[in-house]
């Protein structure tokens, strides 16, 4: 892949997208238009991530992809072997020895720390979209930190369901200001966005966004005081690692509907294996 | 035993050389060669160069033989290749009035200055199979003519002699770039048009045919529709004057279309504009009457709240490589949101069924 300049993208093109994410850090959770390029893989598939991350590495980078928190998933290795063809980067799975982690719904669970930089996809980067499909119009709210909206939502969801109904891509208030979406990360994560030490970069590649989360930044789920934000999981240990605090992914073992619940970040997970630690059901048949 | 999952990069190795080999099909049965692509399947290819928004018919054979004939999957391998070129500079405007035309009729007028040509059209085919296709490829020889010299006047500035159709304003801004910056509403008429030459046509048809339908009915006549190759020009600073640097075959269909008039201006039929690349008449009708409907607040006409009429809805639906990326990535993995949806539903029926129970007791 000679031909194509180091992270693909030319120069000029990652200048431009340095320029969006700088000023997504200067004015954390708000969202700056940039002028998304058409990549070699398709628009929903991580195209705003993988701009991003070329925009931000250097060859001396090592770089995790994770999808659903698993770096094996097929379109995490698919973006993983696009940076080790076009930039060359070394690659790793490992959260900690990361430079650049580029996301697709979950952030790690092992806490980031200062250096790294975490690049979510994110499919529809406006939080009031679903709210008001107008473009012109959500900007607008957004201005006015016009957000009365939102809460409207979440009020009715209590009235109808006796809960907030969004259990992922759960809206957040980045300092006091703008109304934020974290990407549909499920709420589990959400407490981990704020006053995280790396830096947060979020890319809409179709849908031409790019906003951010300097380290450290205040990030509060939207709620009420008497209906507080909680984060949920299902209500399981890891069955390979016997975590009890990690978000779990539910595996359906056979035809008898019989289920077990396993860590979705696999890092984590063969981590705390090697450390000796284990579930009910390593290296066994599912009871 | 439950292992997590492995291999996700062989099984995408394994998915590819399937893709090629069904790609290739049977051996027994000749290859594809780019050029039978380019030269016998030219509307494809040219669909594919309007959408791709890049003039290569290699390139756009090429993409289609690579995308098994699926043109979406083809116009997103060009654009992908489009977006990594380098810029040399922009050309001067095309005077599509020294096109050499292939084809160009009018359904204003019965005759007119330049002639009505009728060209290589389906028009008036009747749609039965020609089994003879299937046997052989010999074709009859076509009858040809000199091409009249000189310059094809369009018909709408006939009307525009008369002030009978509003002027088309001059405007040297440079326009902007929607492959440079990105759509932001209001657009302009330069950007929409922009917009809608590279949209889908599929959603530009639908979008025309539901303003004749009568969401937002503007009644367009086709004024003219013209197809043939018109020299791109190009200023070269260090020369200090332009040069053709080649040509291209272009479709363009102006619209004439409902008259408007107020108490201060008399009646005055208005525009529709389409200009696609290639022989792609469909296209550029739809797009001529897109571009009406899209025109009605500058026009003083009434919002009738029509789709064809939102420039928020028609522009950003009409990529079909946005849309076909976006309506695909649902196939990718989303156990984790899945997951929380299932325990937030899980947790829902639980408190109702104890409800129901506490209700059925008391």
């Amino acid at each position: 892949m000679s031909d194509y300049n180091f992270a693909y993208l030319d120069e000029q093109t990652k200048r431009m997208i340095r320029r969006a994410i700088l000023k997504g850090l200067a004015i954390p959770g708000y969202q700056v238009p940039f002028a998304s390029r058409e990549m070699p893989m398709p628009y929903g598939w991580g195209t705003g991530g993988v701009q991003v991350s070329a925009a931000v590495m250097t060859p001396q980078d090592r770089f995790k992809v994770i999808d659903q928190g698993a770096d094996d998933t097929t379109n995490a290795v698919s973006i993983r072997t696009f940076f080790e063809r076009t930039a060359g980067v070394a690659t790793t799975t490992k959260t900690s020895e990361a430079s650049v982690i580029q996301t697709r719904h979950r952030i790690p669970e092992e806490p980031l720390s200062e250096g790294q930089i975490l690049v979510y996809q994110v499919p529809i980067p406006e939080p009031l979209r679903f709210l008001e499909p107008r473009e012109s119009e959500t900007r607008k709210m957004h201005s006015l930190a016009e957000y009365g909206l939102m809460h409207v939502k979440l009020y009715e969801d209590i009235s109808r369901h006796g809960h907030i109904a969004t259990s992922y891509d759960y809206p957040v208030k980045v300092e006091g200001r703008y109304v934020m979406d974290p990407s549909p990360i499920p709420k589990f994560d959400n407490p981990k966005l704020g006053d995280m030490a790396a830096i947060q970069l979020f890319g809409a590649g179709r849908e031409q966004r790019i906003y951010a989360l300097p380290p450290y930044t205040q990030v509060v789920s939207l709620d009420f005081e008497d209906h507080p934000f909680e984060a949920s999981k299902p209500d399981h240990p890891c069955a390979m690692c016997g975590a009890e605090n990690s978000y779990l992914d539910e595996v359906i073992t056979d035809d008898a509907g019989r289920r077990m619940f396993v860590c979705s970040d696999t890092d984590f997970c063969e981590a705390r294996q090697v450390a000796g630690h284990t579930g009910t059901m390593n290296g066994k048949d599912a009871a | 035993m439950y292992v997590a999952v492995k291999g996700g990069e062989r099984a995408i190795e394994n998915a590819h050389a399937w893709l090629a080999e069904e790609r290739r099909g049977v051996t027994s049965v000749a290859e594809l060669s780019v050029e039978q692509i380019r030269e016998q399947l030219a509307l494809a290819v040219n669909r594919v160069m309007a959408e791709g928004s890049l003039y290569d018919p290699d390139l756009a054979a090429l993409a289609i033989k690579q995308a098994r004939g699926d043109l979406i999957e083809a116009i997103f391998l060009i654009r992908a290749y489009r977006t990594t070129l380098p810029r040399f500079g922009a050309s001067l405007p095309v005077d599509t009035g020294k096109m050499a035309c292939d084809r160009r009729i009018s359904a204003t007028f019965k005759d007119l200055p330049g002639g009505q040509i009728l060209g290589p059209t389906f028009d008036y085919t009747h749609r039965l199979l020609d089994f003879k296709l299937a046997a052989d490829g010999g074709v009859p020889e076509a009858a040809t003519r000199e091409a009249v010299p000189g310059d094809v006047p369009h018909v709408t500035e006939f009307l525009n002699h008369e002030g009978l159709i509003e002027e088309a304003p001059h405007d040297d801004t440079t326009p902007p770039d929607l492959t440079r910056e990105p759509l932001e509403m209001p657009a302009e008429r330069a950007l929409r048009l922009q917009a809608l030459t590279r949209a889908d046509e599929g959603f530009t048809l639908g979008m025309a045919y539901s303003t004749q339908r009568g969401y937002a009915r503007n009644h367009a006549f086709v004024g003219e529709l013209r197809i043939g190759s018109v020299p791109v020009e190009m200023d070269i600073p260090e020369l200090g004057f332009s040069i053709e640097i080649g040509e291209v075959t272009l479709t363009e269909c102006e619209t004439v279309n409902q008259f408007t008039g107020s108490k201060s201006e008399p009646p005055q039929f208005t525009r529709g504009y389409g200009l696609v690349f290639g022989q792609t008449e469909r296209k550029a009708i739809s797009m001529a009457l897109v571009d009406r409907a899209l025109r009605w607040e500058e026009l003083g006409e009434e919002d009738e709240g029509a789709p064809a009429q939102d420039a928020e809805f028609v522009l950003y639906h009409a990529d079909n490589i946005q849309a076909t990326g976006f309506l695909e990535h649902i196939k990718l993995p989303h156990y984790v949101d899945f997951q929380a949806e299932l325990e937030l539903v899980r947790k829902l029926r639980k408190e109702a069924g104890a409800n129901s129970v506490r209700e059925a007791a008391e």
